[in-house]
């Protein structure tokens, strides 16, 4: 209680590593940023001078509109089902014990525990053997697998902490299950949608596996592009393929300052009880 | 007489819905059907459709394309190579997670943004992660630049390109998820605990040791498991600060080569079966050791 | 550890983010007393608790347990037992592992501590649950673990933070008895807070009232029950009625609405023709012949009495208690007796 007045050696440490972390990362992405503005930069801290031509150059040789375009609909189209598909079995699993309640929760648990490429180099293979690998909707499909079970994961503890007895209020008011569903749930469950779906975007933004394993040359996502261009180096200019990172980055970042908008820094990694504080 | 049956007949319709009510099997469970069916059919059929043809090689019998997996050094030696990468950065990641979170799991000034910036590297994901790691470790980059110019080093430090440049990458988007997670198991322990404890004379490290830690395991025994799915299936940082033909040749791009440069399908499958079979091995192990310790409510009692 | 003649708390006052939790406490606490802190909540009561047991730092002045100050020692050090609101039990040890955790700290001998350990737990009455976990006790139960622990250290202090609110009535009036008891049995000094003025006036020697963060009134149960020193503290202690008025020459007083002029007994500095406030409490209000004409407007049943409210032909409110059975529309005659009706300065 008292010694964190005083700076303790503990707190010293602790606050270096922190700095440390913080230090590594700034470079990681300060040298990203900054080579993709440099003209020429081999053996020294800065580069001789600073252009924009690299921006211009990425944007027409990696066809980034696109590919912008795909990342954009792919994360849309993926939202929007796992909303309407996730959050009636979200609505279930809250409010219901049932035999096989618990089977059905671990089945939707299992392919958020999995590693994507475990379940997707099978997948790849099965979605290819129906002919949706290489377009869109496989894209689509794949990255569905794991945004289904997060929408559910994420809104069954926000459906619980609804009172139930709001529902119950309702049918008293002589509310059907429809009129309860759109005039009582549906208002109570915006905030919570509007979380989750802007929590599959950001990750499926972010999904390498998935993606790059079903997507063909005009399906791919920005992410999967970046990788592409990086694993051919050479062929491009670095300061190009950095360019085309920071476009990412900076994709990513806008994303999660909206998000933050809504949601809690913690959430975006699991669905872990916030401090009741 | 035919009132009589008619009504038994229109008695046992409702009877029979209400027993299965009564056990809360109703209509509404028809909500569950979509959400169930993606997942069988995306999920669940690809993995026994995969079981499936690893089980059915070209040539060789059922078990051919595991037989070959695990006779084969190249292939076999990818899982001892990925445990090496992946356990040692996940138990990296958590236990430097504790201390840390436990000195700023109270409220102070600017936590939100701690936790902001602490976000940017998971949201950045692997591959940004990558390109940033070899512009910022490479034998020019700006570290090297800094441990020369102070003559810490006489030569650059090879980080890129081998063991290290995967590690660092794991930690840099592993570190900040196994700390926001540790830090809200933290939040989640009352802290009138610790106070009744400091009431009854235990001194720093024995409230920290007798009352937090054991309060806290089951959730380090979680963050641990999520950590290590993530370390585990490393693979676009393998490839691109990692040395993929070498040191750093990981299950996962032995599955991706089979599938994607051989063609060979059942190998492939195979692969990431056995991938998964030792994730899954490891998984239970620590929460086989979790269900040791005590897990229920980590509140101090009613109210 | 050892026990004390006298604990001193010397003007404790505690800020938060600028405003005043808490502005100079001063009280002494001698041994064996059982001292309540009463107050509406946010009037700094549970503030004062953790000062005490030093979970929170203070903003200014000090305690003293007889020669030696106390406020600068961590509360691991202060040697005091708590029960908190929650009861705060270590969810992962048994209720013997709770008991004892104050002994294991200490480092006393094993058999000590099982000596003590089971001592404690046969004073709550829970030999039977002595393995369990927390989770799995009642809530009653959770409390009795909680006061054993506490206890059990033989603590020179025992402060108690409204131990019995998360408890229902019967078993509230079940562990007041059980805790004052202990309280006999053991010679314990106590220091409990709550905000059940019938909780306080039953259990403690002593009680200091508090509002706003400042001490209202330091008193035994019946001078803080029959002498309210100020408005607030007749307010919070059942004086349902506070009539404004202003008093008038000769020691009689006005009130607004009332129709009649009357006399009462003054409490604190007035002056003839200041505003004041005359406060009753409703059992107080007698249905006697050549009072007051009121007429009754809401009677409700409370076993041998009835609680009604009633309104004199001005539209003054009065609460009243009578044995007599009143019903709505009844008009009936009221006297507000001198020496029961206050008289505070406005």
């Amino acid at each position: 209680m008292r010694g964190r007045i005083v700076a303790s050696p503990g707190a010293w440490l602790v606050w270096g590593l922190v700095a440390i972390f913080f230090a590594g990362l700034a470079g990681v992405i300060g040298s990203v940023v900054v080579n993709s503005f440099g003209v020429r930069w081999f053996d020294t801290w800065l580069p001789e001078s600073y252009t924009t031509q690299w921006y211009g150059q990425a944007w027409t040789d990696f066809t980034l509109l696109p590919v912008l375009t795909v990342t954009l609909v792919v994360c849309l189209l993926v939202a929007g089902i796992s909303v309407l598909v996730g959050v009636p079995a979200a609505y279930v699993l809250a409010r219901r014990k049932f035999p096989g309640s618990r089977l059905v929760y671990l089945l939707f648990l299992l392919p958020i525990l999995m590693p994507p490429i475990t379940y997707g180099i099978p997948l790849a293979t099965v979605l290819y053997k129906y002919g949706f690998a290489g377009h869109l909707s496989g894209v689509v499909l794949a990255n569905l697998v794991p945004s289904v079970p997060f929408v559910i994961l994420t809104m069954t503890p926000f459906i619980e902490q609804i009172d139930p007895s709001i529902e119950r209020a309702a049918r008293m008011c002589g509310a059907r299950t429809r009129h309860v569903f759109t005039s009582v749930l549906a208002p109570l469950l915006v905030p919570g949608i509007l979380a989750a779906s802007i929590l599959v975007v950001v990750r499926t933004v972010g999904m390498f596996e998935l993606t790059f394993l079903t997507a063909g040359p005009d399906s791919q996502t920005l992410v999967v592009a970046l990788f592409y261009s990086m694993s051919a180096a050479g062929i491009r200019a670095q300061q190009s393929v950095d360019a085309m990172a920071v476009i990412y980055c900076v994709m990513m970042l806008v994303l999660l300052v909206v998000a933050l908008r809504f949601v809690n820094p913690t959430q975006l990694v699991a669905r872990v009880k916030e401090d009741p504080e | 007489m035919s009132g009589l049956a008619s009504e038994s007949v229109s008695a046992s319709t409702p009877a029979v819905r209400h027993r299965l009510a009564e056990r809360g099997i109703d209509p509404q469970l028809f909500l569950l059907v979509p959400a169930t069916v993606f997942v069988v059919a995306l999920f669940i059929y690809p993995f026994c459709y995969g079981i499936a043809v690893s089980l059915q090689p070209a040539q060789g019998g059922a078990l051919a394309a595991y037989r070959a997996f695990f006779t084969d050094a190249y292939q076999r030696d990818t899982i001892t190579t990925t445990l090496a990468i992946a356990l040692p950065a996940a138990l990296f990641n958590v236990f430097a997670a504790v201390p840390i979170a436990y000195r700023m799991r109270g409220r102070f000034r600017g936590k939100r943004l701690l936790t902001t910036v602490l976000v940017v590297p998971i949201t950045l994901g692997t591959v940004l992660t990558a390109e940033g790691l070899l512009n910022f470790l490479g034998p020019t980059g700006w570290f090297n630049r800094i441990l020369l110019s102070t003559h810490l080093v006489d030569q650059p430090v090879t980080l890129t390109h081998n063991y290290w440049g995967v590690c660092l990458s794991l930690v840099i988007t592993g570190f900040p998820f196994a700390f926001l997670l540790v830090l809200s198991y933290l939040s989640g322990i009352d802290p009138t605990l610790e106070r009744a404890a400091a009431t009854l004379g235990a001194g720093w490290a024995q409230r920290f040791f007798r009352i937090t830690l054991p309060l806290l395991a089951p959730g380090l025994a979680t963050t641990f498991c999520l950590t290590f799915v993530l370390a585990f299936s490393v693979f676009p940082s393998a490839i691109l600060v990692g040395d993929p033909t070498g040191g750093t040749r990981v299950i996962s791009i032995a599955a991706y080569e089979a599938a994607y440069v051989r063609y060979d399908y059942a190998a492939a499958s195979a692969t990431a079966i056995v991938m998964g079979a030792v994730e899954l091995v490891v998984i239970s192990i620590v929460l086989g050791l979790r269900s040791l310790f005590y897990t229920g409510s980590t509140a101090g009692g009613k109210g | 550890m050892t026990g004390f003649e006298t604990l001193r708390l010397d003007g404790v006052t505690r800020r938060f983010g600028g405003a005043d939790a808490l502005a100079g406490l001063d009280l002494e606490i001698r041994r064996g007393e059982f001292i309540a802190l009463l107050g509406p909540s946010g009037c700094g009561k549970s503030t004062a608790l953790n000062c005490l047991a030093g979970l929170l730092p203070l903003s200014g002045g000090s305690i003293w347990r007889d020669g030696t100050r106390l406020d600068t020692l961590p509360p691991e050090r202060r040697g005091f037992g708590m029960v908190f609101q929650n009861y705060a039990l270590f969810p992962h040890m048994s209720v013997r592992k709770n008991v004892s955790f104050g002994l294991r700290m200490r480092g006393l001998p094993r058999a000590e501590i099982r000596r003590r350990t089971d001592d404690a737990i046969r004073l709550v009455h829970l030999e039977e649950h002595a393995g369990k976990l927390p989770g799995q006790l009642s809530g009653g139960q959770q409390q009795r673990v909680a006061i054993a622990r506490a206890v059990v250290v033989e603590p020179s202090l025992v402060l108690m933070d409204e131990p019995l609110s998360n408890l229902d009535a019967k078993l509230r009036l079940e562990m007041r008895t059980e805790i004052r008891r202990l309280h006999q049995n053991l010679g314990l000094t106590t220091v409990y807070v709550t905000h059940d003025q019938e909780e306080a006036l039953s259990m403690a020697d002593r009680l200091v009232v508090l509002r706003a963060g400042r001490v209202q009134q330091i008193g035994s149960p019946e001078e803080v029950h029959t002498r309210p020193a100020n408005r607030h503290v007749a307010d919070f202690l059942g004086f349902r009625n506070l009539l404004p008025g202003a008093l008038l020459a000769d020691g009689e007083i006005n009130i607004n609405d009332l129709g009649v002029r009357t006399k009462g007994t003054p409490v604190g500095p007035i002056s003839d023709g200041d505003a004041i406030v005359a406060a009753i409490r409703p059992e107080d209000v007698l249905v006697r012949s050549g009072g007051v004409e009121v007429t009754v407007e809401v009677a409700a049943y409370h076993g041998r009495e009835i609680a009604a409210e009633a309104r004199t032909a001005d539209g003054l409110h009065l609460h009243l208690r009578t044995s007599q059975r009143l019903a709505p529309g009844d008009k009936v005659s009221v006297v507000l007796p001198p020496d029961r009706l206050l008289v505070f300065p406005a």
